[in-house]
């Protein structure tokens, strides 16, 4: 299995910032693998998340995803992977299907026409297909954003990343605000497009519960890597006080 | 290439649907054409048109809709800073789009919300008996469209050092109302004390300003007396600016991004 995610001697400090928020940090993800971020708020998984997607910069250490280099092949990058992100990056200005058009545009994979009804056939056929699985209706899809619930704007956010159907899923912590349904079919649909496509799935979450079906578990706290390894080696050596969480039913 | 296109296309569509759902903007920007025009234009008129040699309403009218169409675009670009305030600017820049094809599609959409501005200008000229011809239509309307760019640009070079709405909104009458006065929309600058010049001369609402007058009084009697540079002149420095402000707005904007 080739790697699609090599991370080595991974450094960033923020300005201001006497301590680096992620400290050296080195591990691989394998093509097609289910990998988890798994630390409390404040371990440095988001920023971790950020380097990786090309939107943060770092300070010292090397990162390629599919074999890109991320500062030098930034573009080409972000072509080949999808992200959900912590806190909603809607358009609350625009209608749910508005933005998921959006999307569609920015990625290329439809020409962007001003009206849902000149978008092509194809097109609504992916957006139905996508929101039935999430639990989106078709008058959710009208509504403006302002207008959805929490958890609708959460389903709506995933909806629209696996859009362009990327190599490499990530995922900052994606269930918080969805009810335990919505969570299942997530996960459910997911491991599909895993097994469908080969996508690789880079997940950040501090739910042990939803760690527990990855290949590969990586505990982060203060910057720093804690544990590594499959999900039974790491409940085998993870210590009781590790402050993780179960998600809420 | 198309990829690009395609994405510019859809972020200045998405400004321009924006601006169709928000009423109140579209009511307050006819509000200050209509007060600088009617109200001001002709108390001048009424006043000082006898001793300045030429008709003070016509020069407010044009002056004001190259600087409501400037104004209009610059400030439009606003949305950079509350897009990143609402982390919606996280959906654009992981895009796989060069970074300045996002700031060319949020010029353009700002340009094309403004430009709905000219056909409200026009409107009140007709109203106030403004003489404007078929020719002079025709070379003002993509004039107007070009002031619009210039003025996105630099909207994208004051909105890159900007850390929030708060201070966008803030800071941002500071480095337009001055150029009022230093672009002439209101007061002829043909004469002005050495310091003056010199601002006057850096300000870029100046050449904007002068662009849609050289058009409108190209052939009138009056060009020498209120016109300062050819258009031509006008456009090349319009050209380089915009280029200018854009580079340098598009580096700055990504470095705060990405370096925090």
């Amino acid at each position: 299995m080739a790697n699609v995610i090599e991370v080595s001697r991974l450094i960033k400090r923020y300005k201001n910032s006497p301590d680096p928020s992620v400290n050296n940090v080195s591990f691989a993800v394998g093509s097609g693998e289910f990998f988890s971020l798994l630390g409390p708020n404040g371990a440095g998984k988001t920023t971790t998340i950020s380097i990786l997607t090309t939107t943060l910069s770092k300070t010292s250490g090397l990162v390629k995803i599919a074999g890109l280099d991320i500062d030098r092949q930034s573009s080409a990058v972000r072509q080949k992977i999808g992200i959900i992100f912590q806190n909603p990056s809607l358009d609350p200005n625009l209608t749910a299907e508005e933005n998921v058009r959006f999307h569609a545009a920015l990625y290329d994979l439809y020409p962007y026409r001003p009206f849902y009804s000149l978008m092509p056939t194809d097109y609504k056929n992916q957006v139905t297909h996508l929101t039935s699985i999430i639990g989106l209706t078709a008058s959710d899809l009208s509504k403006p954003v302002k207008a959805l619930s929490g958890g609708m704007k959460r389903k709506l956010e995933i909806v629209r990343s696996l859009m362009h159907q990327p190599q490499i899923l990530f995922l900052d912590e994606p269930t918080s605000g969805l009810d335990p349904l919505s969570r299942k079919n997530l996960w459910d649909y997911l491991t599909q497009i895993r097994k469908s496509n080969g996508t690789t799935i880079f997940l950040t979450t501090h739910y042990l519960e939803e760690a527990e079906n990855s290949d590969t578990v990586c505990i982060i706290k203060s910057g720093k890597i804690v544990a590594l390894g499959s999900p039974a080696k790491i409940k085998k050596t993870l210590p009781a006080a590790t402050p993780l969480s179960n998600p809420p039913t | 290439m198309n990829h690009e296109l395609n994405a510019i296309i859809a972020i200045a569509a998405r400004d321009v649907t924006k601006l169709l759902r928000d009423r109140m903007r579209i009511v307050f920007s006819f509000m200050f054409p209509f007060i600088f025009i009617g109200i001001l234009g002709q108390s001048l008129q009424a006043n000082v048109a006898s001793s300045l040699g030429f008709n003070i309403l016509l020069f407010t009218f044009v002056g004001v809709l190259a600087q409501t169409l400037f104004q209009s675009t610059a400030s439009g670009l606003i949305s950079l800073v509350t897009d990143r305030d609402s982390d919606f600017a996280q959906e654009l820049f992981v895009a796989p789009i060069s970074r300045y094809t996002i700031l060319t599609g949020k010029i353009l959409g700002e340009s094309l919300v403004s430009s709905l501005l000219i056909i409200s200008i026009l409107f009140l000229g007709v109203i106030m008996r403004i003489p404007i011809d078929w020719f002079r239509l025709f070379l003002i309307l993509p004039a107007g469209f070009i002031a619009c760019l210039l003025g996105g640009a630099f909207g994208v070079l004051i909105m890159s050092n900007l850390s929030g709405t708060q201070s966008a909104q803030q800071v941002f009458p500071f480095v337009i109302f001055p150029q009022f006065f230093l672009a002439g929309v209101f007061n002829p600058i043909t004469k002005l004390p050495p310091v003056l010049y010199i601002l006057s001369r850096i300000a870029p609402m100046t050449y904007a300003v002068d662009f849609l007058r050289g058009l409108y009084y190209l052939g009138k009697p009056e060009y020498s007396k209120i016109v300062l540079h050819s258009p031509l002149f006008n456009l090349f420095i319009i050209s380089i600016l915009f280029v200018l402000y854009l580079v340098l707005g598009t580096y700055l904007l990504v470095s705060r991004e990405k370096n925090r």
